[in-house]
């Protein structure tokens, strides 16, 4: 009974957004908002269910069709998993309620609005899937699905700009998935089997064949995660998009391919990985930082900057990887491990919420003032108080101030690379936060600048919606500061650097 | 959590709580604001008397919270702590009020207020910490509650001093970041008092030793507004005369001031740090700030940027007292803390009265001002004689026992020094005095603030005043048995343990 | 040497690949790159089937035809999807390619 009902709480963080794009194409547009918020809610609630019974039960894993594995689909929730999938609720439904008053205030509406539930439900879905999913050919289709909804989501808005801007994300995208698809096939090829327990246990360490498979499929995973060179299509249809949309796009989008890397990295090609390797991801990741993070700076419109600097908060992603894979002929005691693996899943929660409340926010101020110009924030903390504020929230996560939950990444992360000797990567991270703090306060500067600096002109009304939307994220990046212990013990389960992986059956020790 | 540890808690939230209920206050609401503020303020000097109280009657004060791995956050009260707690809730409550009255009819007092308050709990916070993470958080914390208040004016020039007051803040906070984690990847986590961690790593770590010792100090130099990294202090000074006043007399610069002094005796210890012959170059830094801070207060014109190079000068006295690392010297230096503070926070109440009543800011067109504003210039009168170091104010006390440290310690130089110093100081702060109260007025005074019974408002005067009478009884009292100075002589017992 | 059918199937998937590869990163045009990438996925569809017909028994492994099927409609609609973008960048710009200069 119990493995029954978990096996259908399992699958409902992927059917039921599904189930709700489906029923929003058909229904009329104005009921669309009401019905895809009722399912937005629900699938967090699904998603916050399947987490507790995780915490509870230890790791799952279902076969659905009930098929075994190598023939079979296998739905698989772990710690990993399990953090991704709450993280992608929680951002969800916020940006969800933003998007209903975003779109019926802003005028004219352009035709793609209507769009946007069935869209964002639909990617939902496929984001939901990859983090559940142990099958690479499944994940190969659900990486195409969320390619083909985001481009769609990106280019709502119907203008020049969105169309190439989503015209060049898609075939960036597309390509990422090709690579990702050879990879795959010369990984079945080796090894006869697409599932990523059994591939992991059997692929041959030393060969070659499996060498250009991985390198195949990081490089498409590469390109739709936006590694600095490859973040060319990332700027402009991150920041062409709607503001909603952009929140998407930044916050969870390019976290699912990085889930992906993540977990190929540690689970299926452990054996393949190279410290060299880990050292040039590690050098991308650190250029990345830097680079993003001052192209942020340089820019002179408010939604460019963010998503430049959604480019420098990637890089920081990637710093773990040279943390996580010990040197050739390491012996003995690794302590960093578990904090490195941390600090990277951390950082991937805190930019989520600080991304899409920054994002959010800026998306407030283009539309009250009209204009997408920096100086469009001159005074707002006069005029929009609340808006600025959730602005600054998210800034102080993104530099790593405390106490926010970008602090907590940042500390562990450069924690990890001390205590690994690898103490080269400091002046990156460092000058990155550095670059950060630049950008964040060079908004808050002008925001304090009196008006009289330029012409007052009566805003645009904004909902009170939207404003607290984005300072609810806001506050999120800072409150999962406060409390690393749960994320941190549910990361433990199933987790390859745990010391003890907790197995299924067991039910606590009351009794 | 210990059973008294909520106590602790609730210091920190009754200035963050008020400060936090007053964003949601409409601006137009000045009574309810007064009200809550002065709630905040009144209340966490009545928690922090219970403390010290129950302190006193060997009660132990502690909080813990995991945040999560290593990281934890971590409040407790020893006598250090509460020296500098009771100095910033006492100085806070004044400053407060005299707030109130300096802001009134300003626009944005909402913001103001509310960040006004988010600072204390900063500063509350620093005093509290029982680690060197919590000391970072709100270390960190404070840098981002100031911003708002220095750019609070928002003009042309104002802006600019926040980015200059940010670039250098952040700055430090990012080297104290990096040096906040090597200390960690060092020997875990670090609660004050645990000198034997260092101590105990083996003597060929020495070299790096020196290396934190020195990363550590360059991040809380800048707020500590050591030579060369003081440039942000006297910029600051756009801001409203309470927030020069409270943060950038006490608070800000206290703070770094305060870590320094954790960071020489309850991290590394005075032994470890002697042993590491990082303590001399130390104080040589010291006294060169005090010098060159000196030197360049006599170069100013404006009030406040006198008075924030001054700052720069007597701070240093604090950390050359902890880095001559004596028993006399180590006493001079605390007690310093608490005499700096009030002193100085006296004079920018005076400054902000100047300004706001009369809109005068240079010091040479202020002849004559002790006619129109007797009862200020007097307090300010008693705050400029206590910062030479003349008895009986406070800062006489400090400079006795920090030059007896000096030959304590065997550096004969330091008695020239202090000697130097309060020449120069006298040469900065006697001009003014003779002006305001020899020289004929060359003016007519337009009058901005006035007050049917006084001078200025009342809600102005009588802070100032109040902190000046505090220095003068902080001086006369200084060998009764609950002076700062017995405090002080309490904490020094713990930092010298006699065999 | 000799050299299996499905050996020789593989190796021009291969080269395939590798053409429309670099096709896609040379082409300008909208409707090069799209034909790029689609001759991107036939490559791969062609050494799926020849992975499935290795077997030397002579049974073909279902699974890599189950993926080519898959992979077909994925491609299709994508390609679908890809047009119908570029002919309403055509129509509302003009543009029929990433100019140089960006």
């Amino acid at each position: 009974m119990i493995s029954n009902s978990s096996k259908l709480l399992s699958m409902l963080p992927i059917v039921l957004p599904l189930i709700g794009a489906l029923l929003c194409f058909v229904i009329p547009p104005r009921w669309r908002s009401f019905i895809g918020l009722l399912f937005s809610w629900s699938t967090l609630a699904a998603c916050f269910g399947l987490v507790w019974l995780l915490a509870t039960r230890g790791l799952t894993e279902h076969h659905l069709g009930g098929w075994e594995a190598p023939l079979g689909i296998r739905l698989r929730i772990d710690g990993l998993a399990g953090v991704f999938l709450v993280l992608t609720g929680m951002v969800g439904v916020p940006v969800g309620h933003f998007a209903m008053s975003f779109f019926k205030q802003k005028q004219p509406a352009s035709r793609g609005v209507p769009f946007f539930w069935p869209l964002w439900l639909f990617l939902w879905a496929s984001l939901n899937g990859i983090f559940l999913s142990a099958d690479l050919f499944n994940l190969y289709v659900l990486l195409e699905i969320m390619g083909l909804a985001a481009v769609s989501l990106a280019i709502l808005s119907g203008k020049a700009a969105a169309l190439l801007a989503g015209l060049r994300y898609f075939f960036a995208a597309l390509v990422g998935s090709m690579l990702y698809l050879m990879g795959v096939v010369l990984a079945y090829g080796s090894a006869g089997t697409l599932d990523l327990g059994l591939l992991g246990a059997s692929l041959p360490a030393e060969s070659i064949t499996v060498r250009i498979a991985f390198a195949l499929m990081m490089a498409g995973l590469l390109i739709k995660t936006a590694l600095f060179p490859l973040h060319f299509w990332l700027p402009e249809a991150h920041s062409s998009a709607e503001a909603p949309v952009s929140a998407i796009l930044s916050a969870l989008v390019v976290k699912a391919s990085f889930y992906l890397i993540l977990r190929l990295w540690v689970e299926v090609f452990d054996g393949s990985v190279t410290f060299a390797a880990a050292q040039a991801l590690g050098a991308l990741g650190g250029v990345a930082a830097v680079w993003g993070s001052y192209q942020a700076l340089r820019q002179t419109q408010l939604k460019r900057m963010v998503a430049h600097s959604t480019v420098g908060q990637i890089g920081y992603l990637f710093l773990i990887f040279p943390l996580i894979t010990l040197s050739p002929g390491w012996e003995g005691e690794a302590p960093w491990l578990t904090s490195a693996w941390t600090a990277g899943i951390y950082q991937a929660l805190a930019h989520g919420f600080a991304k899409s409340a920054m994002f959010l926010a800026v998306g407030i101020f283009v539309l009250a003032v009209g204009s997408d110009d920096k100086s469009s924030v001159l005074n707002m903390v006069g005029r929009l108080p609340m808006t600025t504020f959730a602005f600054a929230l998210a800034g102080t996560s993104l530099i790593g101030l405390p106490p926010s939950g970008g602090f907590v990444a940042k500390w562990m992360l450069l924690k990890a690379t001390f205590s690994s000797g690898q103490w080269w990567w400091a002046p990156l991270i460092v000058w990155g936060s550095f670059l950060t703090a630049g950008y964040v306060f060079m908004i808050l500067r002008l925001s304090f600048a009196p008006s009289e600096a330029a012409p007052v002109k009566a805003l645009n009304p904004v909902p009170k919606t939207l404003e607290v939307t984005a300072l609810a994220l806001g506050i999120g990046a800072i409150l999962i500061g406060f409390r690393a212990e749960e994320v941190m013990s549910l990361l433990e389960i199933a987790s390859p650097f745990a010391e003890s992986v907790q197995p299924v059956t067991e039910e606590g020790g009351h009794d | 959590m210990t059973d008294q540890g909520w106590i602790l808690l609730a210091i920190v939230a009754s200035s963050l709580g008020p400060g936090i209920l007053i964003f949601f206050l409409k601006e137009e609401r000045v009574a309810a604001r007064t009200a809550l503020n002065l709630f905040g303020a009144i209340l966490k000097v009545v928690l922090i008397g219970f403390v010290l109280r129950g302190f006193f009657l060997g009660e132990e004060y502690e909080f813990r919270y995991g945040i999560g791995e290593d990281l934890e956050f971590h409040l407790r009260v020893d006598s250090l702590a509460l020296l500098f707690s009771v100095l910033s809730s006492v100085l806070w409550l004044v400053t407060t009020i005299y707030a109130i009255g300096y802001l009134k009819g300003f626009p944005n007092r909402r913001r103001f207020f509310g960040f006004f308050s988010i600072c204390v709990t900063a500063s509350t916070g620093i005093a509290l910490a029982g680690n060197v993470v919590t000391f970072f958080i709100f270390y960190e914390f404070l840098t981002l509650a100031t911003y708002p208040l220095v750019v609070h004016l928002g003009s042309r020039k104002a802006l600019e001093a926040g980015r200059i007051y940010l670039w250098y803040t952040i700055g430090g906070g990012t080297v104290l970041f990096v040096g906040v984690v090597w200390l960690f990847v060092l020997v875990g986590s670090v609660e004050f008092g645990q000198t034997e961690l260092l101590r105990n790593l083996p003597i060929a770590q020495n070299t790096e030793l020196i290396l934190l010792f020195w990363v550590i100090i360059a991040g809380l130099g800048v707020k500590a507004a050591l030579v060369p990294l003081h440039g942000w202090l006297p910029v600051a000074m756009v801001a409203p005369a309470p927030v020069s006043a409270l943060l950038h007399a006490v608070a800000v610069v206290k703070a770094g001031v305060f870590g320094i002094m954790r960071i020489v005796v309850d991290v590394f210890g005075f032994d470890l740090a002697g042993d590491l012959g990082v303590l001399y170059p130390l104080a040589v830094l010291a006294a060169i700030t005090i010098v060159f801070g000196s030197i360049r207060a006599l170069a100013q014109d404006d009030l406040k940027r006198r008075l924030a190079y001054s700052t720069v000068s007597q701070l240093s006295y604090i950390t050359l007292g902890i880095a001559l690392s004596g028993m006399l010297a180590s006493l001079g230096s605390l007690v310093h803390l608490v005499h700096q503070g009030v002193m100085k926070i006296t004079l920018f109440f005076c400054a902000g009265i100047i300004a706001e009543t009369l809109r005068i800011h240079r010091i040479s067109d202020m002849n004559g001002i002790g006619r129109r504003l007797p009862l200020t210039m007097t307090a300010f009168t008693v705050g400029a004689l206590g910062m030479i170091g003349l008895p009986p104010v406070a800062g006489f006390i400090s400079k006795w026992y920090l030059g007896f440290g000096g030959l304590e310690a065997g550096y004969s130089w330091v008695v020239p020094l202090l000697l130097l110093s309060s020449l120069l100081n006298a040469a900065y702060f006697l001009p003014i005095l003779r002006r305001a109260w020899f020289c004929e007025p060359d003016r007519k005074w337009e009058t901005h603030r006035s007050s049917r019974w006084w001078e200025t408002p009342g809600m102005l005067l009588f802070p100032a005043l109040f902190t000046a009478l505090l220095s003068l009884l902080l001086g006369l009292f200084a060998g009764s048995e609950w002076s700062v100075r017995e405090l002080a002589i309490q904490i020094i017992d713990a930092w010298f343990p006699l065999p | 040497m000799d050299i299996e059918p499905h050996q020789l199937y593989a190796v021009t998937a291969g080269m395939v690949f590798c053409m429309s590869l670099a096709g896609v990163f040379l082409c300008r045009h909208f409707f090069q790159k799209i034909i790029a990438i689609n001759m991107l996925g036939a490559s791969i569809f062609l050494l799926l089937v020849s992975i499935g017909a290795r077997d030397e028994d002579g049974f073909p492994d279902p699974v890599p035809h189950a993926m080519v099927i898959t992979g077909l409609v994925v491609a299709v609609s994508a390609s679908a999807f890809a047009l119908g973008l570029a002919r309403r960048i055509h129509r509302t710009t003009g543009r029929t390619g990433f100019s140089d200069t960006e």
